[in-house]
C-alpha cells in the first residue's frame, strides 16, 4: 500500500482547514441569508453527505458557481466543484420547465432563429415579460437577448473556401451566443484571425458547452454534450488545429467542468482549448503583427468575469487591450456582476443578483468609459440592463481598431 | 509573458516587495495561490521595532496609517501581548491595566467574539467589566444563515451604519471609562474605526475576532490595490508548478492556470509563506520547499523537530529555506543569483530579520534592495 494514494480527497476537500476565507469572498453569501455559504455547502457538508445523502441540503441551489471561493481558497480546495458535484449526485428532483428552457440555449436558439424578427419583437413586449414572470418565474425586469435571423455557422460556411486559403488554421468554438444571438462577434473574431494570417474553421457540429444544464439539474444532457464536444475537439486537435473560443464561460466549461464535474477526460486536448484573447496575445508575443487604425481612440473599462478569474487569464485580455494604440484602459476591481448565466433570470434570484452587481455598476459609473470590455456574454446582458453603458467583447474592440 | 520581477506569493511579504519594486518602475507580477495569512492578521506587526520611514511611507501611500508606541495590545481573551507597531485601529497601551471600568459590547448572534471570556481576562487584571449585547435589526438577516455571521459579513452591514452603533453604545454606557468592541469595522470604509473613536465620549478599544480578520482583509485589499494602481499585475488563484533553471539563474516559471505558457522574468522572489500557507511542507523524511525544491535547513533527526510540551517553542517553526545574506535562495548547493526567498518561508534562518510581520517586511526590503542594486551594476 502506498499511503500517498490516499492523501488526496476528491476536490481536495480534506485540505479545508476551516479558515472561512471563502465565506468572505462569496458574492451570494453577502446578500442572501438563505445560502449557507461555500464552506458549509462544500467541505463541511461533504463529510455528512458521504455518510448519508440525507444530509444533502436543497439550499445548494443558491450557489452561482462563480468559483470565487476557489480563487480565494488558500488550500486549493475546489469548493464550487464540490457544491456542483453534490447537486449532480444527490439532487434528483426534475428541473422546472423554466429551468429547462433557460438551460437549453442551443435548442431554443435553433427554434427561435427562423422566426427571429417575430421572436425578438414578442420577447421585447412588456406584456411578454409579465406573462413569463407570472407563469414561469422568469423575472420581469430581464431583457432577452435578441436572436439573429442568420446563424454564424451559416455565414462561416459561405466563406469556407476563402477561410481555407489561409496558411494557418484554427477551429472556432463559437458557442450558442455567437451562433444565434450575436454572429457579429464571430465575424469580428474571423477578421482578427485573418489579419494574423489564420483561417477559421468550424468544429464538426459543436454542441452547447452545457454549463447552464449543469447548474440547472440537467447533468445527463450536459454529459452527452461534453462527450460529443470533447470528441470533435479531439478530431480537430489530431488534425493539428487548436480550438479557440470567444466566451470565457464556454472555454472554462470545455477545459475544467468536463473533467471535474462530468467525468469526461480531456487531458490529451485540454491545453489546446484556448480563449481568443490568450491565443492572440501569444501570437503577438511570438512576433505576429497587427496593423491598427492610426486615429483609433476608445476609453475602455475592463470587467474580468468570474470564470475568467478562475481561468486566471484576465491578464491576457488586459495586456491585449493595452496593446491597442488609442485605448485608454481602466481595469475594474474584481467583482461579480450578479447574473451567473441563467441564475439572475430566475425570479427568486433577481434581487440578490442586482444587489451582488451593485458594486460593479458603481465602479463602471465612476470609470465612465465609452465602452465596457468583458469576455462573457451574460455579464454583458447584466451590465447593459443595469447600467447605461455598452458592453463589447474584447475581440470586437480589437477588430474595430484594426485597419480594414 | 515577461516581467522584470515575478513574486510567488501575495501575502504581506509579496505585496510589500511588489509595491516597492513597482514604485521603482520595475514591471512586477505577483502570483498567489488563494488568499493569504493577512486574513488572520492581528493588526500588529510583531518584531519590527521602530519602523523606518520607508516602511511607514509605503503603508501610508497605500492608505494604511500605522502608529508606533512601545507597550501591550489587548488579545481576544482579555490577555495582553507586547506590541510596538500596529494599524491605527489597534491600541497599544503602556500597561495592561489600561482602564478602570470597561463596557464590553458584542452583537446578538455573533459568536466569533467571546465577550464574556474577554471580560474574565480583564477582570484578572483588576479591570471591572460589564458585558452587553446589542441587537440591531440590520443584523437579523445574517442570523438566518448558519454561516452568515462572520466578521466580514458583519463589517459589510455595520460600516454604513456605524453612527447607529455609536448611538446604541451611548445609550448603554454608564460610568465606564472604556468601551471594547469587536474588530468588525472598517473593511469597506477604513475611516470607520477612527470615526467611532471620535464620536464616543470614552476610550474605545477594538479586540480581535475569529478569522477572517477585518483589519487584515482591509490591509490586504489596500496593499493589493496600491500594487495594481502602480501598474503591478496580480495573478490570483494560480500555482507555480515548475521552473526553467539554467545554471544559477531561473529563467521562467510555469503555472497551473497558464499551463504551457511560461512567465519569464529577470528576477524572482519566493514569498510563499510557512507551513500554514504551504510554502514549506513536510513528510516523514524531511521538510521541503515544494515550488522549486530549494534547500531547506532542518534537523535530520525527526525527533528533534518538535518539543513534547505543546506551549514550548517548536523547533520545526525555525526551519526554512537556505539563502545567503542578500536572501538569494540555494538549490542543490547552488546559490541562485536571481531568485530570492522572503517572509515566513525563511523560518528563523535569519533571526536578525525577526519573525512574523517584521520578517515579512524586512526581508522584502532586503531582496528588493539587492534586485535594484544588481540591475544598476549591469
Amino acid at each position: 500500500m502506498k499511503p500517498q494514494e490516499f492523501t488526496h480527497s476528491k476536490y481536495n476537500f480534506e485540505e479545508c482547514m476551516k479558515c472561512t476565507v471563502c465565506t468572505a469572498y462569496c458574492p451570494v453569501l453577502q446578500v442572501n441569508p438563505l445560502f449557507p455559504g461555500p464552506k458549509q455547502c462544500g467541505p463541511d457538508e461533504e463529510r455528512l453527505r458521504l455518510k448519508d445523502p440525507y444530509f444533502f441540503n436543497a439550499a445548494l441551489k443558491y450557489c452561482m458557481n462563480c468559483k470565487r471561493c476557489e480563487v480565494a481558497c488558500p488550500s486549493e480546495v475546489n469548493v464550487a466543484d464540490l457544491i456542483q458535484a453534490a447537486r449532480i449526485r444527490y439532487d434528483h428532483s426534475a428541473p422546472k420547465l423554466r429551468d429547462q428552457i433557460l438551460a437549453s440555449t442551443d435548442f431554443m436558439g435553433s427554434l427561435a432563429r427562423p422566426f427571429a424578427p417575430i421572436v425578438n419583437s414578442v420577447t421585447a413586449l412588456p406584456i411578454t415579460a409579465k406573462v413569463l414572470d407570472a407563469t414561469l418565474g422568469v423575472d420581469k425586469h430581464r431583457k432577452f437577448p435578441k436572436y439573429s435571423a442568420f446563424s454564424f455557422e451559416r455565414w462561416l460556411s459561405r466563406h469556407e473556401k476563402q477561410q481555407a486559403s489561409f496558411p494557418a488554421q484554427i477551429a472556432y468554438y463559437h458557442g450558442c451566443y455567437v451562433n444565434y444571438n450575436e454572429p457579429q462577434l464571430g465575424k469580428d473574431f474571423v477578421k482578427v484571425m485573418n489579419a494574423l494570417g489564420t483561417g477559421v474553421q468550424l468544429l464538426d457540429k459543436e454542441k452547447c458547452c452545457g454549463i447552464a444544464m449543469i447548474t440547472n439539474g440537467m447533468s445527463a444532457k450536459a454529459g452527452r454534450n461534453a462527450r460529443h464536444n470533447t470528441a470533435i475537439i479531439r478530431k480537430a486537435v489530431e488534425k493539428g488545429l487548436q480550438v479557440v473560443g470567444t466566451s470565457s464561460t464556454c472555454i472554462l466549461t470545455l477545459r475544467n467542468e468536463y473533467p471535474e464535474l462530468l467525468g469526461v477526460d480531456n487531458s490529451d486536448v485540454r491545453e489546446d482549448i484556448l480563449l481568443a484573447s490568450r491565443y492572440i496575445y501569444e501570437k503577438l508575443e511570438n512576433g505576429a503583427k497587427l496593423r491598427f487604425k492610426p486615429d483609433f481612440k476608445l476609453k475602455v473599462a475592463y470587467h474580468v468575469p468570474c470564470h475568467m478569474e478562475k481561468l486566471g487569464w484576465g491578464i491576457f485580455t488586459e495586456q491585449l487591450l493595452r496593446s491597442i494604440p488609442g485605448v485608454e484602459l481602466t481595469v475594474l476591481d474584481s467583482a461579480c456582476c450578479g447574473i451567473a448565466g441563467t441564475y439572475g433570470f430566475k425570479k427568486e434570484n433577481y434581487e440578490s443578483s442586482q444587489a451582488i452587481g451593485q458594486r460593479l455598476f458603481d465602479m463602471i459609473a465612476e470609470a465612465d468609459p465609452e465602452v465596457v470590455a468583458c469576455d462573457c456574454e451574460t455579464c454583458k446582458w447584466q451590465i447593459e440592463m443595469s447600467t447605461p453603458y455598452k458592453v463589447m467583447n474584447p475581440i470586437s474592440i480589437l477588430a474595430q481598431a484594426l485597419e480594414d | 509573458m515577461k516581467f522584470d520581477t515575478v513574486i510567488i506569493g501575495g501575502g504581506l511579504a509579496g505585496l510589500v516587495a511588489g509595491i516597492s519594486l513597482q514604485k521603482e518602475g520595475r514591471n512586477t507580477a505577483i502570483i498567489s495561490t488563494g488568499q493569504n495569512a493577512l486574513h488572520f492578521f492581528s493588526g500588529s506587526f510583531e518584531s519590527i521595532g521602530k519602523p523606518s520611514d520607508r516602511l511607514v511611507t509605503l503603508f501610508a501611500e497605500a492608505g494604511i496609517p500605522l502608529h508606533y508606541k512601545e507597550g501591550v495590545r489587548l488579545m481576544p481573551l482579555g490577555t495582553f501581548r507586547p506590541s510596538a507597531l500596529a494599524l491605527e485601529d489597534i491600541d497599544i497601551f503602556p500597561e495592561p491595566r489600561f482602564a478602570g471600568k470597561v463596557l464590553v459590547v458584542n452583537f446578538m448572534g455573533y459568536h466569533d467574539f467571546f465577550a464574556p471570556f474577554l471580560a474574565e481576562g480583564l477582570e484578572k487584571q483588576g479591570i471591572e467589566c460589564r458585558v452587553r449585547l446589542l441587537n440591531l435589526p440590520e443584523l437579523e438577516a445574517l442570523q438566518l444563515s448558519q454561516s452568515g455571521m462572520r466578521s466580514s459579513q458583519m463589517a459589510r452591514i455595520l460600516d454604513p451604519i456605524w453612527e447607529k452603533v455609536v448611538q446604541e453604545v451611548r445609550l448603554i454606557l454608564r460610568d465606564e471609562d472604556c468601551v471594547v468592541l469587536p474588530q468588525v469595522f472598517g473593511m469597506y470604509d477604513p475611516s470607520v474605526p477612527g470615526l467611532i473613536r471620535e464620536e464616543l465620549p470614552v476610550r474605545v478599544a477594538f479586540a480581535g475576532t475569529l478569522p477572517p480578520s477585518v483589519p487584515g482583509m482591509r490591509t490586504q485589499q489596500l496593499l493589493g490595490r496600491r500594487f495594481e494602481k502602480l501598474g503591478g499585475r496580480l495573478l490570483k488563484g494560480d500555482n507555480v508548478l515548475n521552473a526553467r533553471i539554467d545554471g544559477n539563474r531561473v529563467l521562467s516559471v510555469g503555472t497551473k492556470n497558464l499551463d504551457r505558457h511560461q512567465i519569464q522574468a529577470r528576477n524572482f522572489i519566493l514569498a510563499s509563506g510557512g507551513y500554514f500557507s504551504k510554502g514549506l511542507k513536510s513528510n516523514p523524511f524531511g521538510i521541503y520547499e515544494p515550488v522549486l525544491g530549494l534547500d531547506v535547513e532542518f534537523d535530520s533527526d525527526r525527533n528533534a523537530w518538535y518539543d513534547a510540551s505543546f506551549a514550548a517553542d517548536q523547533p520545526y517553526m525555525s526551519y526554512g529555506v537556505r539563502t545567503d545574506a542578500q536572501l538569494h535562495a540555494i538549490r542543490q548547493g547552488v546559490t541562485l543569483e536571481n531568485f530570492y526567498a522572503i517572509g515566513s518561508v525563511l523560518g528563523a534562518t535569519h533571526p536578525e530579520l525577526g519573525f512574523g510581520g517584521g520578517l515579512a517586511i524586512r526581508s522584502a526590503f532586503t531582496a528588493v534592495d539587492s534586485i535594484l542594486q544588481s540591475a544598476s551594476e549591469l
